[in-house]
């Protein structure tokens, strides 16, 4: 259920005015606008190549937009995310310590001090701690679970910022029972306050956990609103009805000429 | 490249006759040369080689190496073009260059040459290990076809074999040498201990540490120009052809025993360090090639951390 939907009073986060985006002259999404408060969690959905990982990348501050404004305020900013990013294949047989990465979390905050502080230190056991992944802090990351490699570098995360997480599909290959745990587990983290952004394909998760629904179809944006409002909305309906197929009614038409 | 055909006898006979490692230590500036300048290169190959392994690098170190092969080529035709320009002072550049021309061109050009592979390696759409292949044969035929038209001595085999496999130019070096490659190996090692973090960050996720807020573009940039002066350094002590196997093994067995970040790297340079230790000493003993015997040394630990690995796995 949707926690924070009434609380429109808190403080916005990320704005992002008609933002057109895309690589080497090629848009891949055009006319995006949304807004991020404080506290809320955002699911972005769309199937894929609907340029999410795009937009990603641009709340990130990595990749410019093409046009239009994504504007941080209320004190955040792009370096202030904890990000936690698809996994890459050169993370499954990494040798490091659960310890260690989860530290590495701090290396923006330790600027050109070449060690940890102790309140860096501090900081990451804090957060292993809330995580529950204390007792697994000397092992190896390359031999846990998915479930508990994901928590991992939500630690990690954590360390970055404490303000506002943007997750990048993260139950992807995870068995149901560890993607159950981690959509509680965010949800927890939400609770607490932080801003949750979070990209996913699974909509049906996305309807049950989340507060707004930011929908990206082909090149454009479909829908953005609470997530009650989706339930209702025309887009919603169809999208919730015909789950688990790619394209859907309303898509078609789009294709072609949607330049406004 | 020096004369490294003329030492090959005094060591034969100085580890008859003496017999005794000892004294060749106390008699022979050149051991004692070849053993910190070799000790030096082997502790920085081994560090490199951790972040390089991981990061599916290990093939530019590979090319690299032959870019430097080369360049040494073309520093060799810069000489010979300046000595037979004849004038006194081109023949004194000449000299100032055949004694450094390991360092004064060899470097820049491999340092050039690692930024631009390191630059293609990251972007997908340019097919990266085609691009690293096609330098390194490239520069290893244009290297070839250089040395042999302009030669630096009447022996081009003898030139070309030290340059690929080492030989014995580790044992020729000066105190100028050595001097330049405790430097610049210094410089290596302080740079891993400061930028430590940072490197296993930009290792272990580059997206996620260049969203935080680090250029990791500059750390990248710091890998690439490590990797060069390391491989520069070690063409000296086992010869460009083998300058990757230096890199590479000691992180490979390393990261066969040990699970995390620091304890791989530690190990990765106890291991090298005693590895060139003990291929140096025997290379001394025996008249064996010294880049060579190292290599042998770092193979023979390789297998061994291998088995350890596969029988502590089984129980």
């Amino acid at each position: 259920m949707p926690e924070n939907t009434e609380k429109k009073e808190n403080k916005i986060q990320l704005a992002c005015r008609r933002a057109s985006l895309g690589y080497e002259g090629r848009v891949v999404a055009e006319e995006l606008s949304f807004e991020v408060h404080e506290g809320d969690y955002l699911c972005i959905i769309g199937e894929n190549g609907s340029g999410k990982s795009t937009l990603v990348k641009a709340i990130l501050g990595l990749k410019p937009q093409l046009s239009g404004e994504i504007e941080w305020l209320g004190g955040v900013s792009p370096s202030q995310i904890g990000y936690l990013p698809q996994q890459t294949v050169v993370q499954r047989d990494f040798p490091a310590s659960v310890r260690e990465i989860v530290r590495s979390g701090c290396v923006s905050k330790s600027g050109l001090r070449p060690f940890y502080s102790l309140a860096e230190k501090d900081l990451a056991e804090q957060n292993m701690a809330l995580l529950g992944i204390t007792d697994l802090a000397k092992r190896c990351y390359r031999d846990l679970s998915g479930g508990q490699q994901q928590r991992v570098l939500l630690a990690r995360a954590l360390c970055a910022a404490q303000k506002m997480l943007l997750l990048d599909e993260p139950v992807t290959g995870l068995d149901p029972k560890a993607q159950l745990d981690l959509y509680e587990l965010i949800r927890e983290l939400n609770k607490k306050g932080i801003t949750i952004i979070m990209v996913s394909h699974d909509v049906a998760a996305a309807v049950r956990y989340s507060s707004h629904i930011l929908h990206i179809g082909s090149r454009r944006q479909l829908f953005f609103g609470t997530s009650q409002e989706y339930r209702e909305s025309e887009v919603g309906r169809s999208f919730l009805a015909a789950e688990g197929t790619y394209g859907y009614p309303g898509d078609e038409q789009t294709g072609g000429e949607d330049n406004g | 490249m020096g004369t490294p055909e003329m030492n090959r006898p005094e060591v034969r006979t100085m580890a008859d006759s003496l017999g005794s490692l000892r004294d060749a230590f106390i008699n022979y500036p050149f051991v004692r040369y070849a053993m910190i300048v070799g000790l030096l290169i082997a502790l920085c190959s081994s560090l490199l080689g951790v972040p390089l392994v991981l990061k599916r690098f290990s093939f530019i170190g590979d090319g690299l190496s032959h870019v430097a092969f080369g360049a040494i080529a073309v520093g060799s035709a810069v000489t010979f073009a300046l000595r037979s320009i004849g004038s006194s002072g081109a023949d004194g550049l000449a000299e100032v260059l055949s004694v450094n021309h390991s360092t004064a061109i060899v470097l820049p050009i491999t340092v050039i040459s690692a930024i631009l592979l390191l630059r293609t390696g990251q972007n997908t759409k340019i097919k990266g290990d085609a691009a690293v292949a096609m330098i390194s044969v490239g520069s290893l035929a244009v290297g070839y076809l250089i040395m042999n038209r302009f030669p630096t001595s009447s022996n081009i085999s003898g030139d070309v074999c030290s340059t690929l496999f080492g030989s014995y130019s580790i044992l020729t070096l000066k105190l100028s040498d050595v001097i330049l490659c405790s430097v610049m190996a210094a410089a290596v090692i302080v740079t891993f201990i400061l930028f430590y973090n940072k490197i296993f960050a930009v290792t272990f996720d580059e997206t996620f540490t260049r969203a935080s807020g680090v250029n990791a573009g500059a750390y990248n940039l710091m890998t690439a120009v490590i990797t060069a002066v390391v491989i520069v350094l070690a063409m000296n002590l086992v010869g460009s052809l083998l300058i990757s196997a230096l890199i590479i093994f000691p992180a490979l067995s390393a990261m066969r025993i040990f699970r995390s970040f620091r304890s791989v790297m530690i190990c990765s340079a106890v291991i090298s360090v005693i590895c060139a230790a003990f291929g140096i000493i025997l290379s001394i003993l025996y008249s064996t090639p010294t880049g060579s015997t190292i290599v042998a040394a770092d193979i023979a630990v390789f297998l061994l951390m291998s088995l350890v690995s596969a029988v502590t796995r089984r129980n």
